[in-house]
């Protein structure tokens, strides 16, 4: 099967002006969303008590309330898992740090009755919320950093910029998105974000290195028209390798239940976005830092390329003397 | 095409079947099974095999294999009831002999396998239900105890040295003390640092009087918060023990931590009173004049003794009821080597207190016998005749030593005539029984076990759908290469499955996400060698040559590609948290197993089907 008969020919560098506008907007957007509207931290972040309840059949939410406000614990919140016989119980942190909490809301709830099961109970302390948070940013500057230096020291500095600019991007649209519908963010969306980085990034460095390719091959051109024919070259890889790997993160968003539910939504969010980061963002920011065909070539080529210039400047001052 | 490497086929298929071998466990299933062990951590006596067979035969319960396997003995059942029915007698069978019985699921993996290394995966709390719980001991709570031992016991030092002091306070985590002039100071100083090797003394920047600031050195500190810990961690596997779960994980978690896994264990209540209990030690000295054996006997008790049995060999001791000195007091035991006799010996610390009061008993009893009594309190479940759970608060009071007094000491002192895993675990007892640093639970992660069944029942089919659409989409994209492609896929799961299982990596709920996702990103490396084929093919090149060049130019961007997303990987795996680990294991060994089998092995396939055929026009890849 073809999609296209011929390597395309899409001049997607001339609108890159327009993909960068757009991309700064939507990125600011999705900035000013996390910080005003925030992020639906789950208890891993926030601390906290969550307790999940199946019940024999379909239960009212508002008998669960009643029953958890009867127990003290009126400021639950509770709704539907899955399904109207689960219930999934959040409260949050509280002066209550001990574990025993989520005994005595199981205990409220009925659980050990007749069919009440206990599905699942997460507590975790402030202390271990905080230190999570503190380590997932932390992780997520280094591994910008390594991957920057990595790009930096297998292709150039302008592409490293290029690069790690499509991974900030790529994030910060799908914690915008995150933002906008709500969508919990747990330990699996900090993993879905980190494995969409490192993602994102192979699609980035795909199109460099056939930038580089090209540029050591096709001497005439300019890096501009370089640049183009690489991104038409591996459109069509691109475009199959994001099917499949939506294809997966579909049948896991489908079939995957709710514990992986936030971290299908993040990774098919985040490989639609990257789609488009690689080559607006990551290779337009890089075209647009005015990078050089000296600037890839590999070091000995670029000593005899140095060479062959001075050589001929020396014949042309001889040939003025 | 290029003359193929002979060896790349030849480690392809030795990879292959390797990575069979090695997945193969997973396919056998488990058995419901008792898992007997010792609580000492000693292997089970070669005899063990006919006294269970014995147990069973005497209530009727057929087992379907009864072996030693590694330390514990494993009796295999064929349903979950008959392994109730077994570990309930097992159990009373074993009664308070030191032995731990659980219930446990052994893998069906033939003998010759397991001897090969061959083990099923290992799979997390998420999939198989179980408690976590992760424990922080308060080390600043053993800091502060230290200090106010300090303020007592220096001082106290002084006074019996005939060092005048004028005043003493507390500052801080120090205590200060004032002297009428320097001379007294600098005694006071040399006394002090020759006697207290694991204190600071230093000169207080504010003094306006001659004083000493005196403070725990930093190494004490880090001992006292080490050994905090470390009790700590040996109540709670001796309670875990007690509780009689197969594979309890407890283990310390960077500096004052502790993490408490018991996979199947559903209520996580009756774990939480165990790990609340308390252990604590006393002193007593052994009532010579009463014949213990025969009160043990009749059950007739002197007035002011009480009766113990000693841990392990069961034996009688009447006590008197006071105590000499009790855990609170001790500061440290430690196994040693004894210096007079060169064998093996525990030398014990105690504090101020401690020490005035065993020196008062020991200066009037020199030749009589001494006990230490370990106490805890202990939640054990026993079960009724309908099968169902009771438990009971059960006070453990167990003599772990008893010994002569050779002579008058008080602070420090030597219990010897011990072998040296006796001293060892005599340190160990003596360590958890002294004041044992409060614990707090600050996560607790409770899976039920149909949730567990669920995530794998899930897990499961998002993978089987993943790779149902990844397979037709390939084949009906590049037809026949396409199928080279899926059969790469399909080893590199294998190979996946295998290393897994091999080095017993846990797989957890996100692990499973991990193996999807990277079904996904894993064809991506055949996707550009097949892309570039086709570029080849186009630009004209004949079908075997654009073969070599597709591959051989999409190596590296394939290599450059995998390195960020392993950048990314390794990131989340030194992140540390429990269910993070097993996403970042399974997707980085994805992508390094990825490499071989997309690259070497579809390689391979090509150059199999194709390589002969010098004369082709086309490829099927279009």
């Amino acid at each position: 099967m073809r999609i296209f008969s011929n390597v395309p020919k899409f001049d997607f560098m001339r609108q890159r002006k327009v993909g960068l506008a757009v991309s700064a907007l939507l990125t600011t957007a999705s900035i000013l969303l996390v910080i005003f509207r925030g992020l639906n931290f789950g208890i891993d972040f926030t601390g906290g008590v969550l307790v999940e309840v199946q019940f024999p059949q379909s239960v009212q939410l508002e008998k669960v309330r009643e029953d958890l406000g009867k127990g003290g614990y009126e400021h639950g919140i509770v709704q539907y898992f899955g399904g109207s016989s689960t219930v999934l119980i959040r409260l949050p942190p509280n002066q209550e740090t001990s574990a025993n909490l989520s005994t005595k809301v199981l205990a409220a709830v009925g659980a050990g009755a007749e069919g009440v099961q206990m599905r699942r109970v997460e507590f975790v302390g402030p202390q271990v919320g905080e230190e999570l948070s503190e380590k997932g940013s932390i992780a997520m500057i280094v591994a910008f950093g390594l991957i920057a230096a990595f790009i930096a020291f297998r292709f150039e500095w302008k592409f490293a910029i290029g690069a790690i600019a499509a991974l900030v991007h790529d994030a910060v649209m799908v914690l915008g998105f995150l933002s906008l519908t709500w969508v919990e963010f747990d330990l699996t969306t900090l993993a879905a974000i980190l494995a969409l980085i490192g993602y994102s990034n192979n699609e980035t460095i795909v199109i460099f290195d056939r930038v580089r390719e090209n540029l050591i091959r096709t001497r005439k051109a300019t890096v501009f028209e370089v640049v183009n024919l690489s991104v038409n070259q591996t459109l069509l890889r691109s475009i199959i390798t994001h099917v499949t790997t939506l294809l997966v993160c579909v049948a896991l968003f489908t079939l995957g239940g709710s514990t992986v539910h936030s971290f299908s939504v993040s990774m098919i969010v985040g490989v639609i976005v990257a789609t488009y980061s690689s080559i607006y963002v990551s290779t337009g920011l890089a075209v647009a830092l005015g990078v050089k065909r000296d600037d890839l070539l590999p070091p000995e080529e670029r000593d005899e390329l140095i060479k062959a210039e001075k050589i001929a400047k020396q014949e042309n001052d001889g040939a003025v003397v | 095409m290029h003359q193929y490497p002979f060896w790349k086929p030849v480690t392809l298929i030795v990879v292959t079947l390797l990575g069979l071998l090695y997945a193969l466990p997973n396919v056998y299933g488990e058995d419901p099974a008792v898992q007997i062990s010792t609580s000492s951590g000693d292997p089970v006596p070669a005899d063990f095999g006919d006294r269970i067979a014995k147990v069973l035969e005497a209530e009727k319960i057929e087992d379907r294999g009864s072996r030693l396997e590694g330390t514990q003995w494993v009796v295999r059942f064929a349903s979950p009831e008959v392994q109730l029915h077994a570990v309930d007698a097992i159990k009373r069978d074993l009664e308070g002999q030191g032995y731990v019985s659980a219930l446990n699921l052994a893998s069906k993996t033939p003998k010759w396998l397991s001897a090969l290394g061959g083990k099923p995966m290992a799979l997390g709390l998420d999939l198989r239900g179980g408690v976590h719980f992760l424990l922080q001991v308060a080390v600043e709570d053993v800091k502060k105890a230290a200090v106010e031992r300090l303020i007592n016991d220096v001082p106290k030092f002084l006074r019996d040295k005939d060092l005048r002091y004028s005043g003493r306070r507390k500052a801080g985590e120090a205590i200060v003390i004032e002297f009428a002039d320097a001379d007294r100071l600098e005694k006071a100083r040399t006394a002090i640092a020759r006697e207290y090797r694991e204190l600071t003394v230093s000169t207080p920047p504010d003094a306006t009087v001659p004083s000493l600031a005196v403070s725990l050195s930093e190494v004490e500190a880090k001992r006292l918060i080490d050994d905090a810990v470390q009790k700590n961690l040996i109540t709670l596997r001796n309670r875990v023990n007690q509780f009689g779960v197969a594979e309890p994980i407890v283990q310390r978690q960077g500096a004052d931590r502790i993490v408490v896994q018991l996979p199947g264990v559903q209520d996580p209540t009756r774990v939480k009173e165990l790990l609340g209990a308390t252990a604590t030690l006393e002193y007593r000295a052994v009532d010579e004049n009463a014949d213990a054996a025969s009160a043990a006997a009749s059950g007739v008790i002197p007035a002011g003794d009480e009766l113990f049995y000693q841990r392990g060999s069961h034996r009688p001791y009447l006590l008197k009821r006071e105590t000499i000195a009790s855990g609170a007091e001790l500061t440290s035991a430690t196994p040693t080597i004894d210096h007079e006799s060169g064998t093996p010996a525990v030398s014990v610390k105690l504090d101020g207190n401690g020490a005035k009061k065993m020196l008062d008993f020991t200066s009037k009893n020199v030749g009589k016998l001494m006990a230490v009594v370990y106490k805890e309190t202990e939640i054990k479940t026993t079960y009724n005749t309908r099968g169902e759970a009771i438990r009971e608060r059960r006070d453990v009071q167990e003599v772990i030593s008893a010994a002569t007094v050779r002579g008058v000491f008080g602070a420090q002192f030597q219990t010897t005539g011990l072998s040296s895993r006796e001293a060892r675990d005599l340190a160990d007892l003596l360590k958890a029984g002294a004041l044992v640093a409060p614990i707090e639970i600050i996560e607790e992660r409770t899976i039920g076990p149909s949730l567990g069944a669920d995530n794998i029942r899930r897990g499961m089919s998002a993978a089987l759908l993943g790779l149902g659409l990844v397979m037709v989409f390939m084949v009906v994209y590049y037809r026949v290469f396409g199928l080279f492609a899926i059969a790469a896929l399909t080893v590199n799961l294998l190979l996946l499955t295998a290393v897994l299982s091999l080095f017993q990596a846990t797989l957890t709920m996100p692990g499973i996400a991990g193996i999807v996702l990277h079904m996904g990103i894993a064809v991506d490396a055949n996707v550009l060698i097949y892309e570039r084929i086709r570029e080849e093919l186009r630009a004209g090149l004949k079908p075997l040559q654009a073969i070599d060049a597709g591959y051989d130019r999409a190596f590296l961007t394939i290599a450059d590609a995998n390195v960020t997303v392993l950048i990314g990987t390794l990131i989340l795996f030194f992140l540390g948290a429990g269910a993070l680990k097993g996403f970042a294991i399974t997707l980085a060994i994805g992508i390094v197993t990825s490499q071989f089998t997309a690259i070497v092995g579809s390689r391979t396939l090509a150059h199999w089907v194709f390589g002969k055929r010098q004369n082709l026009k086309d490829l099927p890849i279009w």
